[in-house]
């Protein structure tokens, strides 16, 4: 049995570049909460520059995957890690795309006095950036059952966006001159509920890459 | 054990040389094989194989060199006989009857399972004759129009008549390596066999000659069931629509095309057809 097959050199390199997306990824949304909850206006503003560099990572991947399309036709558990790496590359990059929303926000919020302390922002921050890592882990290791596992704990972020929401209305309410802030704030936490939602389309391309199972909008029963 | 072929036509196999071609309706089942065992002298090459092919269905198999799989075809029309040595456990049915039964006339059985070979094997004649050829010697037409019919038909359903009707009566061996392998298929097609058995049979042609077999192939199934033997994997995935995979002498895997290249059932289907082991 050969140790080596020529597409192995392709299909790693793809791994390693979903990895790479993946970490810039977590980092964005990292980086870009930091400069919320901090008032880092050049933070933020880091985070907004380096998009562009992430997204040059999904072309590549982009490339790679029809490479291997064209020129290694890959079959099985070939195929099936391929049109995840293409599946995936995407989202991840759009992960990112939502993270420098989340800078965006923070710079607007910066030129204004803070609307209220945060508190349920924070934490809904640091559940997706653990999302983000783990979901990357389930795919390096490729672990259905760390990926099923996120994919439920998907309405954690939920409910922590719900609460916020229900939060910002009374602040609203109570003084109109807090909208604009409000709102921006609503917006940076509409952000990372989609990352949790986005980190959900990774888990369930996760287990079709394993087991070949689709379970997209069906659920993970 | 293997039976000696005799003489004595079966029944249902040979009722339709003379027929017109007609649409049939599709069987659940063309050929069924069961538990099948096969030795060259004392060697076993094949191990209980038991597998039921649809009707006008494309069927591949696949696996390593020395699996098997050309030995397995060899016996769906019994070219195995003529081995010395050979010997036969088990039953191939084709339509329901054994064709390893005493009395089957494996003339008769063979112009109903035709085969193609790896490497194209025209007579040296002209076009014309070598489609000829099986209805002359068959004696499966009643005159020379009803013969420039079935030719001309089958150089229609072989795709080749285009390209050779301004030269029926130049030599064979006068086209290329792809228009000589589609005129072996005419030549069997003019005897309208059910069952079309294929051993690699564009193995030895270019990319667009073998496109040109492999949407031949596809058409084929309309009316015929194709078994087909390849190496080339993505020929599998593109013409046939059930896949076997064998390896030393053993069925592994039996599962729709699509399943076989996307989700196999076993690991080692799955590292074969992903080149994990050759």
């Amino acid at each position: 049995m050969p140790e080596h097959r020529l597409v192995d050199h392709d299909l790693n390199r793809l791994r390693d570049k979903v990895l790479l997306i993946g970490g810039e990824a977590e980092r964005a949304v990292a980086e870009a909460m930091q400069a919320f909850i901090s008032r880092d206006s050049q933070r933020a503003r880091a985070v907004v520059d380096h998009d562009d560099a992430i997204d040059a990572i999904e072309l590549e991947i982009d490339d790679l995957c029809i490479d291997v399309l064209a020129l290694r036709p890959p079959v099985a558990g070939d195929l099936r890690f391929v049109m995840t790496c293409a599946r995936i590359a995407p989202v991840l990059e759009r992960i990112a795309d939502h993270a420098c929303n989340v800078a965006r926000h923070a710079l607007a919020l910066n030129l204004e006095p803070q609307v209220k302390p945060f508190i349920d922002l924070p934490e809904m921050g640091r559940l997706a950036v653990e999302m983000v890592h783990a979901s990357m882990d389930a795919f390096a290791t490729r672990d259905v059952s760390q990926a099923r596992a996120l994919i439920l704990r998907d309405h954690r972020i939920d409910d922590l966006y719900n609460q916020i929401f229900r939060e910002l209305l009374t602040y609203m309410i109570e003084d109109p001159r807090t909208i604009s802030r409000a709102t921006h704030l609503l917006f940076a936490a509409k952000h990372l509920e989609r990352i949790a939602d986005y980190v959900k389309n990774v888990c369930e391309q996760v287990v079709y890459m394993v087991e070949g199972r689709v379970i997209k909008h069906v659920g993970i029963e | 054990m293997m039976t000696k072929a005799k003489l004595a036509m079966p029944v249902n196999l040979l009722e339709k040389s003379t027929a017109e071609p007609m649409k049939r309706p599709a069987l659940d089942s063309k050929v069924t094989i069961e538990q099948l065992n096969f030795f060259y002298g004392p060697v076993q090459v094949l191990f209980d194989i038991s597998l039921t092919m649809p009707s006008r269905r494309v069927t591949a198999f696949i696996g390593p060199s020395g699996c098997g799989k050309s030995t397995l075809l060899r016996t769906l029309n019994r070219m195995n006989d003529i081995i010395p040595h050979a010997r036969l456990q088990g039953r191939v049915k084709i339509d329901g009857t054994d064709i390893y039964q005493t009395g089957m006339d494996v003339v008769r059985l063979r112009q109903r399972v035709g085969m193609i070979f790896q490497k194209s094997n025209p007579f040296p004649r002209s076009i014309f004759e070598n489609v000829a050829y099986g209805l002359r010697i068959n004696q499966l037409v009643r005159s020379r129009r009803e013969l420039d019919e079935r030719v001309e038909q089958a150089l229609q359903q072989a795709a080749l008549w285009d390209e050779v009707k301004d030269r029926l009566k130049e030599s064979a061996f006068g086209l290329s390596g792809g228009q000589q392998q589609r005129l072996c298929i005419a030549r069997a097609l003019a005897i309208r066999p059910d069952v079309i058995l294929m051993d690699e049979p564009a193995s030895a042609l270019d990319p667009i000659a073998t496109q040109k077999i492999e949407e031949l192939i596809v058409r084929l199934k309309e009316e015929y069931t194709v078994v087909i033997v390849t190496h080339n994997m993505q020929q599998a995935a593109r013409v046939s629509d059930h896949t076997a995979f064998f390896w030393m002498g053993r069925l592994i895997e039996f599962d729709p095309t699509e399943k076989m290249f996307t989700k196999p059932a076993h690991q080692m289907t799955e590292d074969y057809i992903t080149g994990r082991f050759g």
